[in-house]
């Protein structure tokens, strides 16, 4: 069981607010990714829920039972840190078993369990080797074994993936994808990489400032965001935000397209100078400056063969734009 | 320093400074180890000749001698324990967040610059004394017979007075130790669900192990020679109840102004370090590998 529900959790350092108050329901089993910008207050929310950060006030209620006043060890949950918070003292298997360890289990018990860590996670033949001398992927994978041998009610990631290199990152976002998809517990993830978020969750929440812009489903903030924060952060390359006229014609203060939903036509639509063309074989990305909406990006198909300078006319798919009000608000 | 070129490069470059370092150790080794077989009493007129080992058996023959060599010992261990022990302590306790800690830190470490007779002094007179100082007030002030701390338990008191001396010194190496462990370790340990006890035990121990080492290590040295406190305070005394074998060689030297044997009691001194040397190597020095 891992349901944690957070009712107006409030989180002051001194005279800062740094989460205002946030109200959210995670769901037993389900993979939450939390985004936003940096220092938005996803690693306090994250350690607050852990029990690293005392709440300033509101409530933590974990499977129906209040956790707020719990200490971390009390609360049955489990977390992956940045920097992996190996003990580089310990070899992998005394790692593995430390929590277990802690919590008293007989030494045959803990070992069966270790080891039973160790073959999902491909760990078996570094089990006596210490942390200093793992490479970056596997000392990932065993502080993800510390963190399963004890069976928590949810898994909290911080960053989890962010010291590793492009590939490496590619392949442990599906391991812990999988991992979820076999343990069925829920998880908890921080993340400002936006293609993780979408990827790997359930259920994302974007922070900005410490409020929560908007929770949903990766397919729900990619069609429908509820306002041009949401717009603007989730989706690569970041969709185009205009204003002015042309966002009037549509009865809109802002209006937003995704460079993917823009084309390349050879009359009307908007005329502008290709700036930058970066060709990546499948896509060709552009950022065109247009007489009418200023710069925008445009991503068009890999045959695209444009070069800085040529002049492109562009036209956005009528029923992809999205319109928000002067509040910032998506418009119905 | 990994290659076969970049370590021999590193080799060279190092050279001229071990080179001096070992002449520089050498020289007044050699010096000293032709003077301890030489019979040369500034008192006396037969200040030539070879002495054969009689300098050393003499320190054999002596009755003092080994009392001096395990006062020695007990010396070092008995500092070393304390300032382990309480540097270890009071360095968890001023890594706490406190208010004024700056000034708190500054004055944990101010005895270690106050100078060895000048402490020994200060304690002998304004606190050890037993009709002024401020532990027989204390005595006379519950009623009891002041101690006679310097009569009584004169090894004790040399320990104290040193521990005093050195306690900064370990505070200050545990305490930086102890900075540069991650915090995120301790909180890995208490999701994990480590008490406070076994976070100690389990995360900040194996830590400092290295820590520790080096305060043994650089602390063995310094106290092997201690002499100054001993001078100010007891002088070696009652006896030779707190003779050790430095103040056993000054007495030598100085005092019997034979120059024969103290040169043959440093030469023993020098082999008695070696050995603790040998035997701390064997069962530390695993510790300051990486
Ligand atoms: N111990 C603290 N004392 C005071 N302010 C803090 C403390 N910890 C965090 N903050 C502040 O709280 C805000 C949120 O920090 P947090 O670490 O949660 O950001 P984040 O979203 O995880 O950012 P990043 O993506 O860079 O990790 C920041 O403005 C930070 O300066
Ligand atoms: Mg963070």
């Amino acid at each position: 069981m891992g349901k944690i529900v957070l009712n107006s959790v409030r989180k002051s350092f001194g005279e800062v607010d740094v989460i205002p108050g946030v109200d959210l329901t995670i769901e037993n089993g389900e993979f939450v990714v939390f985004v936003g910008p940096s220092g938005c207050g996803k690693s306090t929310l994250l350690r607050l829920i852990a029990g690293l950060e005392d709440t300033t006030s509101g409530a933590i209620v974990i499977d129906g039972s209040d956790a707020t006043a719990l200490p971390p060890a009390k609360r049955g949950l489990a977390m992956v840190f940045q920097s992996y918070a190996l003990y580089p003292h310990m070899t992998v298997r005394k790692n593995i078993m430390f929590p277990l360890k802690m919590a008293g289990m007989d030494l045959a018990e803990a070992t069966k369990r270790a080891d039973a860590a160790a073959s999902v996670l491909n760990l078996t033949n570094y089990m006596e080797r210490k942390p200093g001398q793992l490479s970056g992927g596997q000392r990932q994978r065993v502080a993800i074994g510390r963190a399963i041998v004890r069976e928590p009610a949810a898994f909290l990631f911080d960053e989890p993936l962010s010291n590793l290199d492009a590939a490496l990152r590619v392949n442990m976002r599906q391991e812990i994808t999988e991992l979820h998809q076999s343990l069925k517990t829920t998880m908890i993830y921080v993340t400002h990489d936006q293609v993780e978020a979408m990827t790997m969750a359930d259920k994302i929440v974007v922070l900005n400032a410490g409020r929560i812009e908007q929770v949903g489903s990766p397919m729900e903030l990619y069609n429908h965001p509820k306002n041009t924060f949401v717009a603007g952060f989730i989706g690569s390359p970041k969709m185009n935000l205009i204003e002015g006229p042309e966002a009037a014609k549509h009865g809109a203060t802002t209006i937003g397209i995704r460079p993917e939903h823009l084309e390349v036509v050879s009359e009307g639509g908007w005329s502008g100078v290709v700036g930058l063309s970066e060709h990546l074989g499948s896509d060709t990305f552009l950022k065109v400056t247009t007489d009418a909406v200023g710069t925008i990006n445009v991503r068009a198909g890999g045959e695209v063969m444009l070069r800085h300078g040529d002049r492109v006319n562009l036209a956005p798919q009528a029923n992809k734009i999205h319109r928000f009000g002067a509040d910032g608000k998506a418009l119905a | 320093m990994a290659t076969q070129s970049s370590r021999a490069t590193a080799r060279l470059m190092v050279a001229p400074s071990v080179i001096v370092l070992f002449i520089w150790m050498i020289v007044p080794l050699a010096l000293t180890l032709w003077f301890a077989f030489r019979i040369y009493r500034l008192l006396s007129p037969d200040r030539n000749g070879w002495a054969g080992f009689s300098n050393f058996l003499w320190y054999f023959n002596s009755p003092d001698f080994w009392l001096a060599i395990s006062n020695t010992l007990v010396l070092v261990g008995g500092v070393l324990a304390i300032t382990i022990v309480f540097g270890v302590l009071i360095a968890l306790l001023i890594d706490q967040p406190v208010w004024g800690q700056g000034p708190l830190r500054i004055l944990v470490i101010s005895p270690f610059f106050v100078m060895p007779p000048v402490a020994a002094s200060v304690w002998e007179n304004l606190f050890m004394h037993p009709q002024n100082g401020l532990l027989a007030a204390g005595a006379i002030g519950l009623g009891m017979q002041p101690i006679l701390f310097l009569e009584q338990y004169p090894m004790s008191s040399v320990i104290f007075i040193v521990s005093w001396e050195w306690l900064p010194f370990a505070t200050l190496i545990f305490l930086t130790a102890l900075q540069s462990l991650s915090s995120e370790q301790l909180e890995a340990a208490e999701m994990d669900g480590a008490s406070a006890l076994s976070r100690f035990r389990y995360i900040v121990m194996p830590h400092m192990t290295r820590a520790i080492t080096v305060v043994v290590l650089i602390q063995t040295i310094f106290l092997l020679g201690i002499f100054g406190e001993i001078f100010t305070t007891t002088q070696g005394g009652p006896g030779s109840a707190s003779t050790t074998l430095p103040y056993m060689i000054y007495k030598q030297a100085v005092i019997a102004k034979d120059i024969g044997r103290a040169a043959a009691g440093g030469i023993i001194a020098v082999i008695l370090a070696n050995i603790v040397a040998f035997f701390l190597m064997r069962s530390m020095g695993k510790h300051l590998d990486t």
